[in-house]
């Protein structure tokens, strides 16, 4: 098989290239090192479809951003993704951060947002019951709000399958060679290579080494982490939009976020860091997030944390993004340093990747046969009884629940396995499943089991993301007991 | 097909709470339905395979399974009857006072139950690394102790072959000793209290008897693994903060935290049932109602006991008074609790003066004697010597206060 176009990376920049070349004449091939799409940059970030105000005219990052806000409630119809238009609002403390309120406002309508709303203390405090005291004036940007980043992920990835993209995982990319108008690509541990005539390079963080593995462009990703932390769906502190500080540099702040799902979350923190796959969170940063966004919104408990997670930005010198042709190899586009607002400008930025590589010379006619679709997914958390009651009728898994917290039924469990998610972080991103307060104290057991059942994996070698990360350490008896023979 | 059923009293959980809840609801002809949304009765006492339960109850030292079985078998003689695989999803207030939930069940289906009474006995979940927001990464082979005592007793496989265990809560202290059975290695036991958090005969006869450490006064600086748990580091406390130049370290392949448990009260909680901050359970009286009438709690979901036969003990006693309220009998509870000096609490919140009322306290200090004292306003009503008073045993006290709006209770070491 020879592709058309190989697509390294499966967070949201490839699976929106992918889904993108989906609607096309045009053979593509997903690849991705990890064994699930979107377990890197993708799965841990803040979730939010951001307003268009934070980067400047002159970025690209600004330019697709803007350009995908309004696509996210049609793309959640096709998708069927959690997507939350709750809008964001930017809220500003003292005079020296209203004059830095104000030129955010205006950067934002600079960049072609044509709703932004400047709003006054009073009317930020009738549009936001959580707001701390103190705000004396801001805006509101109507068209942002919440995604399930995963979720989305996920949706782009089957939808692109569906469609005829072919998916590799657990394939780490070692190295590409173009020879003959090809290039070969290595994956470690197989002696088959993916041949395709064309290569976008959507590593995330590691773009840079990839880059280097084909040769093309050096340039140097640094991870920025960002410690976030959940909250309880009880948390009184959940706000009804995006609540944004005024930014300082290099972020944007750390933010409460009323997430797609129902908690709250707080962060990010914003860190530059060596080690790309670090995801530790800290005590010292912990209580520095609970102080600040104290001052933001009312009713913040560190009670109320139900767990936290870290995710790195992938950062580029330039700060912006670079989506572009390789001057130095043939036919290889680079998609690097997507951090935010990556997710908020997906859209377009795959659109912008399929561009480019019409601009170097392939021509992917549109598909003339109807797209097939993703089946709309049902959530026993959300369904009404008599909805349930035919469920039922149907499929008893479907009453039968497994995660007493988020409310998930056996059936969605069973669903994320057949769809491919045969780790214990790919059925809670899929699902929600150990995403609430117990965090799969009661659960994790259960869905273990139906994981093993469905997927015929044996318990002993089931993993939480692939790879080593085994879950047991093997059968009760396995191990000699001290004073015993065995 | 939605089925639609009615029954006086729906108790929520077939643990030991509402076993013994459920029969004696049952045993006074109320019709009673003890729903639980796993196959068999009996909650987490399934997996805690030791000995050392019904000493009280049954006056004789059970498993956790055979005390199950007998509570099982009291609340099926009372008359009560069971509706397992099967989760309540919600409560729904009616005007008239009654309740309706909305049950599913992979066996019977989708079926809402109407009910004069509810009896929430949903117990406990573990409070989790997450909650506590513990630093480090995030790797496979962390687990609450709860959840691993499952998966070793239930289903048969083993969480880790070196074990570090956070938290010297009771049921981490019964997983150390249950892993080094099986052969595991358990290298410490991590305490971030000046004292240990379980049972002294846990201690005794868990770790001592196994030579496992227990660090006091330690706190985890890190845990990590790329993939897998391969170390934990701890350092001692110093003027409440780590003392990093003291870390510790200790390879291992799981991690168990053992520390603490939070009342299950989230479907109560949604209806509006006050909360006490401190058990995290419900606000109640001295017939186990909560704030909202016509709902009441027993056991652990109430505030977290240390021995079954007491969350038994505690449950008939609010199955009775469920009886009472029903046949409109039941006092009517206005004087206030108040946990003073050295306790952390006190239960039940409310009282009706001229019962025996059963006081439950947790107390704050360690103490080979001590008293404690009820008094009404300046006065004191009652007072009672106790023996090796620690937080980690609860005190319990019966008595029949008479004439007061409202009890202060004190504990002082002597």
């Amino acid at each position: 098989m020879i592709y058309d176009v190989a697509i390294i990376g499966s967070g949201v920049t490839g699976a929106s290239a992918a889904w993108h070349l989906s609607h096309k004449e045009c053979k593509a091939a997903l690849i991705e090192k990890e064994c699930d799409c979107g377990f890197g940059v993708s799965k841990a970030n803040s979730g939010i479809v951001h307003g268009g105000f934070h980067h400047p005219v002159s970025s690209l990052k600004a330019k697709l951003e803007v350009a995908s806000i309004k696509r996210f409630p049609q793309l959640q119809k096709e998708l069927h993704f959690p997507f939350n238009k709750c809008g964001i609002i930017v809220a500003a403390f003292s005079e020296e951060e209203l004059e830095t309120c104000k030129k955010l406002f205006e950067q934002g309508v600079a960049n072609g947002v044509d709703n932004l709303e400047w709003c006054s203390a009073e009317k930020l405090y009738q549009l936001e019951k959580k707001l701390a005291p103190g705000a004396i004036g801001g805006f509101l940007a109507p068209d942002g709000g919440t995604v399930e980043p995963y979720s989305y992920n996920f949706a782009l990835v089957e939808s692109a399958k569906k469609n005829g993209v072919d998916i590799f995982f657990d394939a780490p990319v070692e190295k590409g060679e173009y020879k003959n108008g090809l290039w070969h690509i290595s994956i470690a541990g197989s002696s088959e290579k993916i041949c395709a005539k064309s290569v976008v390079n959507a590593a995330g963080l590691y773009a840079d080494e990839i880059s280097r593995k084909f040769n093309a462009e050096e340039y140097k990703i640094t991870p920025r982490k960002g410690e976030e932390y959940l909250l309880s769906k009880t948390s009184p502190a959940r706000p009804d939009h995006v609540l944004f500080p005024v930014p300082v540099k290099h972020s944007k702040g750390v933010l409460v976020i009323p997430t797609a799902g129902g908690t709250t979350m707080i962060g990010p923190t914003a860190e530059v860091i060596d080690d790309k796959s670090d995801d530790a969170t800290t005590a010292n940063n912990f209580n520095r997030i609970i102080s600040q966004v104290k001052q933001m919104v009312n009713g913040i408990s560190p009670r109320d944390v139900i767990t936290s997670f870290s995710g790195s930005r992938p950062v580029l010198e330039s700060e912006d993004f670079y989506i572009d042709l390789s001057k130095k190899v043939p036919a290889f586009i680079h998609a690097a340093g997507i951090q935010s607002p990556g997710l908020t400008a997906s859209p377009a930025v795959g659109e912008y990747i399929v561009s480019l590589l019409e601009k170097s010379g392939f021509i992917f006619p549109e598909k003339t046969s109807p797209r097939i679709p993703i089946a709309e997914r049902f959530y026993a958390a959300s369904s009404s009884m008599e909805q349930l009651s035919s469920l039922y009728e149907k499929n008893a898994q479907w009453t039968t629940m497994v995660c007493r917290c988020e409310n998930i039924s056996e059936a969605e469990i069973a669903e994320a396995v057949k769809k491919g998610h045969c780790t214990m972080d790919g059925i809670k991103f899929y699902t929600r499943s150990t995403m609430g307060r117990c965090q799969g104290g009661f659960c994790a057991a259960k869905i273990m089991r139906i994981l093993s059942k469905e997927s015929n994996i044996p318990m002993e070698k089931l993993t939480k993301k692939g790879r080593k990360s085994y879950l047991l350490a093997g059968k009760l008896g396995d191990l000699q007991v001290k004073g015993l023979s065995k | 097909m939605i089925n639609c059923i009615y029954r006086d009293v729906a108790v929520i959980g077939a643990g030991a709470a509402g076993l013994f809840a459920g029969a004696e609801t049952a045993a006074a002809n109320l019709s009673t339905m003890i729903i639980d949304r796993e196959k068999f009765t009996g909650g987490i006492l399934n997996q805690c395979i030791h000995n050392g339960f019904g000493l009280h109850c049954f006056k004789k030292e059970l498993t956790g399974p055979e005390f199950a079985a007998e509570a099982e078998l009291l609340a099926k003689e009372a008359g009560a009857e069971f509706r397992l695989d099967t989760t309540v999803k919600k409560i729904i207030r009616q005007q008239d006072g009654t309740f309706q939930l909305e049950l599913l069940s992979g066996t019977y289906g989708v079926t809402l139950l109407g009910c004069r009474a509810i009896i929430l006995a949903a117990g406990c979940r573990e409070r989790n690394r997450g909650n506590l927001a513990i630093p480090g990464n995030r790797p496979a082979g962390v687990w609450s102790a709860g959840t691993a005592q499952k998966l070793l007793n239930s289903d048969g496989v083993l969480p880790g072959k070196k074990v570090v265990i956070v938290g010297s809560g009771d049921i981490g202290l019964i997983m150390a000793r249950r892993l080094s059975w099986c052969g595991a290695e358990v290298p410490a036991v991590i305490e971030i209290l000046p004292r240990p958090s379980g049972l002294v005969r846990n201690i005794a006869q868990c770790l001592e008897d196994f030579n496992i450490p227990l660090l006091l006064s330690h706190t985890v600086t890190k845990i990590a693994g790329k993939d897998h748990v391969e170390f934990l580091e701890c350092a001692p406390l110093k003027e409440g903060k780590a003392d990093l130049s003291k870390v510790l370290r200790f390879e291992c392949d799981a991690v168990l935290f053992s520390v603490g448990l939070v009342p299950s009260v989230e479907l109560i909680e949604s209806l509006g049932a006050e909360i006490d901050p401190v058990t995290n359970g419900a606000v109640t009286d001295s017939n186990g109602e909560t704030t909202i009438p016509g709902i009441f709690c027993a056991g652990n979901v109430l505030h977290v006991h240390d021995l079954v036969d007491f969350v038994a003990e505690e449950a008939s006693e609010t199955g009775k008074a469920v009886v009472k309220k029903l046949s409109g009998t039941a006092p009517a509870p206005c004087n206030s609790t108040i946990a003073g000096k050295n306790l952390r609490y006190a239960s039940p919140h409310k009282f009706a003066c001229g019962d025996e009322i059963h006081f439950r306290f947790r107390p704050t200090i360690c103490a080979d004697k001590a008293i404690l004292t009820a008094k009404s306003g300046e006065k004191i009503v009652s007072s009672w010597k106790l023996n090796f008073v620690n937080p980690a045993e609860m005190i319990q006290i019966a008595f029949t206060p008479e004439n007061c709006t409202e009890l202060l209770f004190e504990l002082e070491e002597i």
